[in-house]
């Protein structure tokens, strides 16, 4: 009986983050006597969108296999958003023009990842690291020339709800449900979890490798531009420091979403349940009342915690 | 090694020929401000390297360490010291957590890095602080014959390549990063390894940090990020290789050297600073590609 309710659980990884996040909603909802519980949530799943965008494609990265990780997400979508928003300048006219060169914006650094990568055969977490401090310096550059407001529609579209809950949440979900049959049904979704789990079996099978490694890259810098866009529209413009947060924040909702760290599987749902997680996280420090020092130290630990448990138990089994 | 010398040599050259006055004692003493910060950060990075693993978090453990000298190690240097010891037995931990768990250690030393923020947001919410007056004057001691910044990138130069290429033990810790399997079999304990490793790491850590506050004469829970890439950087750039663990400490005092004076070059050729990152990144995927054509010519 428990044998099969272990078994259950190990197949669905992600149940956990959704129950730790249900868990710290309830303690917040008690610290605040019961005042605003949905507010909360929404306003959570608001800023948890941003995280599962990016965290897509980390997650894509990372189910690719040990080495594979992109760490110039905040470059690029620091430098998507001053771009996106710097042609828009504050008009809905400019909405098409800045949509375009702020995922171009992806497009080319995801190329260039793929160049790092495969054509000078850097390892990645060196290549993307080295490439996203070029594109955050782009950004700083880019940065003293403009200082425009997003264009007033996609603020709209960034911070409307409906029926109560974020779009760009609604939005992101059916976006995560064609990942996860993606995953399991497309060439593109099984070629990615082949070469995590072995490269070599890959190769022989006669799979496309080094396209699947080239798309994953790919897929990553536009998500992180597309989540680099949105954010900026969100805040009511882009700032320099936008993305430093979503380095640790990308890889952290892959890991505590119940994707295994070793590739070769991946939890699309558990980015969900690990983005809110960590969001309500903060919201419950923030109505405790502690500085950003605790807020920053707990986080830090609930990851490095989550991963040195989470890796344990896929040892023994 | 004799490829990244050349460079630091042209290098130097070039900021000679544009700017005769660095030449000097006084000159290259400012010309190298910042080299002590930055050839620490380099050997803690080039710690963890050697056993093929990344420290992400060096950047803000160096602001923790410089926000903790600039308030306790002033008023209260007892628990100043004990706090700065504390830190470099974390990450002895840290190391032994990677190799116990067997964790990347990419994802390990990144959630660290938000530990060291916090805390350092902790200690010093605002820039400011009093560090004990011993270390802006130890900072700014003009050493005999060589400015101070010279003497001690040679003499740590040295030390690390007498600790780390000529002892048997040193052989044994490079040897985890290249075939972990074989030290073991050969009776070693990769886990005492790696903590060794990671403490060296974060005693590195602790100098450059002492050595960043000494130059500040302050406070900041922010101003160690941009280590994390410098170090990297020189590692690399000193010839050193992410896979394999292999790596030279007087390949990464010259790591540094370069990095830092990527950033004087564009000040003397008037390019705006907004570009230093790009330069740093652009350096670190220029040497590793002219590394890769190496490769192929060579095969």
């Amino acid at each position: 009986m428990s044998s099969g309710i272990r078994a259950w659980l190990d197949a669905r990884p992600w149940i956990w983050s959704f129950g730790a996040a249900l868990i710290v909603w309830l303690v917040t909802t008690f610290v605040v006597q019961g005042r605003g519980m949905l507010a909360t949530l929404a306003v959570a799943l608001q800023f948890a969108t941003f995280y599962v965008i990016v965290g897509i494609g980390q997650m894509f990265a990372i189910a690719a296999g040990p080495g594979n990780i992109d760490l110039s997400i905040p470059g690029v979508m620091t430098f998507a958003g001053y771009i996106a928003i710097g042609l828009m300048n504050g008009s809905n006219y400019g909405l098409p023009a800045g949509l375009a060169a702020g995922i171009g914006v992806g497009i080319v650094a995801g190329v260039f990842n793929v160049l790092l990568i495969q054509g000078l055969r850097i390892p990645p977490m060196i290549g993307t690291l080295a490439s996203g401090f070029v594109f955050q310096s782009m950004a700083i550059a880019y940065s003293s020339t403009t200082n425009a407001p997003p264009a007033p529609l996609l603020v709209s579209f960034s911070a409307a709800r409906l029926l109560g809950v974020p779009l760009i949440a609604l939005v992101f979900i059916i976006f995560t449900v064609f990942v996860a049959v993606g995953l399991r049904r497309s060439m593109f979704g099984r070629a990615v979890l082949a070469v995590g789990q072995s490269l070599r079996a890959a190769r022989l099978a006669g799979l496309a490798v080094r396209r699947t490694f080239a798309l994953v890259y790919l897929l990553s810098a536009i998500l992180a531009a597309i989540a680099g866009i949105l954010l900026a529209a969100y805040s009511g413009g882009a700032a320099l420091d936008m993305g430093a947060d979503y380095l640790l924040m990308s890889i952290a909702v892959v890991v505590l979403g119940g994707t295994s760290i070793a590739g070769g599987q991946a939890s699309p749902a558990g980015l969900w349940g690990a983005a809110t997680l960590l969001d309500l996280v903060v919201t419950m420090l923030n109505v405790m009342r502690v500085g950003a020092g605790v807020r920053y130290v707990v986080t830090g630990l609930i990851i490095i915690a989550v991963l040195a448990l989470a890796k344990g138990s896929d040892e023994t089994a | 090694m004799g490829l990244p010398a050349m460079a630091l040599i042209a290098m130097l050259g070039a900021i000679f020929a544009m700017q005769p006055r660095a030449m000097s004692y006084f000159g290259l003493t400012v010309l190298l401000n910042f080299t002590l910060p930055a050839i620490f950060a380099a050997m803690a990075q080039m710690a963890v390297i050697t056993v093929g693993d990344i420290d992400l978090g060096i950047g803000p453990f160096l602001s923790l360490v410089n926000c903790i000298a600039a308030t306790l190690l002033g008023g209260r240097p007892l628990l100043g010291w004990l706090s700065l010891a504390a830190l470099v037995g974390t990450y002895s931990l840290i190391g032994a957590l990677i190799q116990v768990r067997r964790l990347p250690s990419i994802v390990v030393t990144l959630g660290a890095s938000f530990v060291w923020l916090g805390l350092a947001l902790l200690v010093l919410p605002n820039p400011g602080g009093v560090p004990p007056s011993w270390l802006p004057a130890l900072l700014s001691w003009q050493s005999p014959l060589l400015p101070l910044p010279v003497l001690a990138s040679v003499l740590l130069a040295i030390c690390g390549e007498l600790l780390l290429m000529h002892t048997s033990y040193g052989v044994v810790l490079r040897g985890i990063g290249g075939n972990p399997r074989a030290v073991a079999h050969a009776g070693w304990s990769l886990l005492t390894g790696r903590m060794v490793l990671y403490a060296v790491a974060g005693t590195c850590g602790v100098a450059a940090g002492l050595a960043l506050t000494g130059l500040n004469t302050a406070g900041d829970a922010t101003v160690g990020t941009q280590y994390t890439l410098v170090s990297i950087a020189a590692v690399i750039v000193g010839g050193g290789e992410f896979v394999g663990g292999i790596v030279t400490p007087i390949g990464a005092v010259i790591g540094a050297w370069i990095m830092l004076l990527a950033g004087s070059l564009l000040s003397f050729l008037d390019i705006s600073t907004d570009w230093q990152l790009s330069v740093q990144g652009g350096i670190l995927i220029i040497v590793l590609g002219l590394r890769a054509l190496n490769r192929w010519s060579g095969a």
